[in-house]
């Protein structure tokens, strides 16, 4: 026989000296039957309705055993009539909503045949399309044969690299090449680690979305100079000037 | 071909026969559209998914909204899907290159004038692998401002600036391998850059070169790289990165 908990014990013993001090008096039946006579907490013990307590008085007086609730069980400490003459006893509270919460809420899904599928392979086409076409028209560049006495001017890296290259012309190379791209990219794998605000809506987050947009326009905007506005001796030239020095 | 008992037309009675055959039922799996047939329904819906090996790649059903063109704009899977044709287009690629530096400019110049689609293939080979940076770009942006990498999918963010990386590092070994002017000095400007990583800055150099000047022994090297090995790594990340976008619970969002 489990024992029963000490703060329910005394919870109910309150309500025991509670409802001897007021001696039967009942409240206005507010509480809904079902509530009533749900066998439990103090809050609906005082509020039980007076022709509910008659109707387990007589109960009491004649008991029956479908109603007691706890047949058999011996060794606590409750009378086995209580004050009103109930013969209930305090079990556990069981609190509503750990019956009635469902886990999970049921969400709108689709197939993924037709619906994804569909548009993948739209998607996956018209990038073919695009890449055929583009290829019948624009060739590949392919300059002379390497020549390692030959150094054209300017030398450029490819254009993902240029912002490193454009930063060349500011800091030493340990900086430029290596520390703030380092740095960059060390933020970059933490950020979800960094930013704990745990919203993703856009008026909850303008202090992340100012911040990347800022760095994607550091390096766009490098990316750009170093392609279109650098000419021989990687000197600053407006390209509608001097011409394009720039090779994908 | 003629029905033994005359009753069906040829054509599906050979089909019948053809999709009772052992070989048949013994490639498509039981439940498979092309054992039993597509007739529209919930259920052949979820069997297309279910019985391929699309299962693989994608649950039976998705969010509404993660069918949202405009929500993702097919980004990473259009990344994915040049990732693809890059690995076809570079198959064909090899069968006429050797990267050494006697022959690789030459063989590229062969493969322009005297292969069959050669040259369109080449182009198709180069313009996919800048679309693929832009592309693998882009999804990192677009990610982040849909704040898709906040628990739980911090992990997945982490994989992504990996395969950021691994995109950046499989275009610029394949940008050495034509041995013309451009290769040779926009690898000597980059791995120069590299050459300053500090404390063993000259070590790092030595190792992508494979010496201390770029010479045939870097186009060995960054051909093994750029064909097999960063392949292999990037198909394992991407493996990983499908895969907890899935655990996860399938793309972020809606806002």
């Amino acid at each position: 026989m489990t024992e029963i908990p000490e703060h329910l014990r005394k919870r109910a013993d309150e309500a025991r000296q509670k409802a001897a001090a007021a001696s039967g008096a009942d409240k206005p039946a507010d509480a809904a039957p079902s509530e009533a006579t749900a066998p439990g907490s103090e809050a609906t013990e005082g509020r039980i309705p007076v022709h509910l307590l008659d109707r387990s008085k007589a109960a009491a007086n004649q008991p029956s055993p479908g109603a007691d609730p706890a047949p058999g069980g011996g060794g606590a400490p409750a009378p086995s009539s209580g004050p009103d003459g109930h013969n209930q006893r305090l079990l556990t509270v069981v609190k509503s909503g750990s019956i009635q919460d469902t886990k999970s809420v049921p969400q709108d899904k689709v197939h993924v045949w037709p619906h994804l599928l569909v548009a993948e392979f739209l998607a996956a086409l018209a990038v073919t399309l695009f890449l055929l076409a583009f290829s019948i028209f624009v060739n590949a560049p392919l300059l002379d044969l390497a020549n390692f006495n030959q150094t054209p001017n300017p030398s450029k890296a490819p254009w993902y690299f240029l912002g490193l290259q454009e930063m060349l012309t500011m800091f030493h190379p340990m900086v430029a090449g290596v520390t703030i791209p380092g740095i960059g990219l060390i933020l970059l794998v933490m950020a979800p680690y960094i930013d704990k605000n745990p919203s993703k809506a856009p008026e909850d987050r303008k202090f992340a979305i100012s911040l990347m947009t800022v760095h994607l326009m550091f390096w766009a905007v490098l990316v750009m100079i170093g392609s279109f506005f650098r000419g021989p001796g990687f000197n600053f030239i407006f390209p509608w000037n001097s011409g394009l020095f720039f090779e994908l | 071909m003629v029905d033994s008992n005359g009753s069906k037309p040829t054509g599906q009675a050979l089909a019948e026969r053809v999709q009772g055959s052992q070989a048949w039922g013994s490639i498509f799996r039981p439940g498979s559209i092309f054992r039993k047939g597509y007739s529209d329904s919930p259920r052949n819906r979820s069997y297309v998914i279910m019985n391929s090996v699309l299962y693989h790649l994608h649950p039976v059903k998705v969010k509404r909204h993660a069918v949202k063109v405009s929500y993702t704009l097919c980004l990473g899977g259009l990344s994915f899907f040049l990732f693809i044709h890059l690995t076809v287009t570079g198959i064909f690629l090899m069968f006429f290159y050797r990267p050494t530096a006697a022959q690789a400019w030459n063989d590229i110049l062969t493969l322009q004038t005297s292969v069959g689609f050669g040259l369109l293939v080449r182009n198709m080979h180069r313009w996919a692998a800048h679309l693929m940076v832009l592309s693998v770009f882009l999804h990192m942006a677009r990610v982040f401002y849909h704040g898709a990498y906040k628990p739980p999918r911090e992990f997945n963010w982490v994989i992504g600036v990996m395969l950021l990386q691994l995109t950046l590092l499989l275009s610029f070994t394949g940008y050495l391998l034509p041995w013309d002017q451009l290769a040779l000095w926009a690898v000597t400007v980059g791995t120069n850059m590299m050459g300053f990583t500090p404390v063993f800055g000259s070590q790092v150099r030595f190792v992508l070169l494979g010496g201390v000047e770029i010479g045939t022994d870097t186009l060995l090297r960054w051909y093994v790289l750029h064909v097999l090995m960063l392949p292999f790594v990037t198909v394992i990340f991407m493996a990983i990165h499908f895969w907890r976008v899935r655990k996860d619970g399938g793309i972020s969002g809606p806002l």
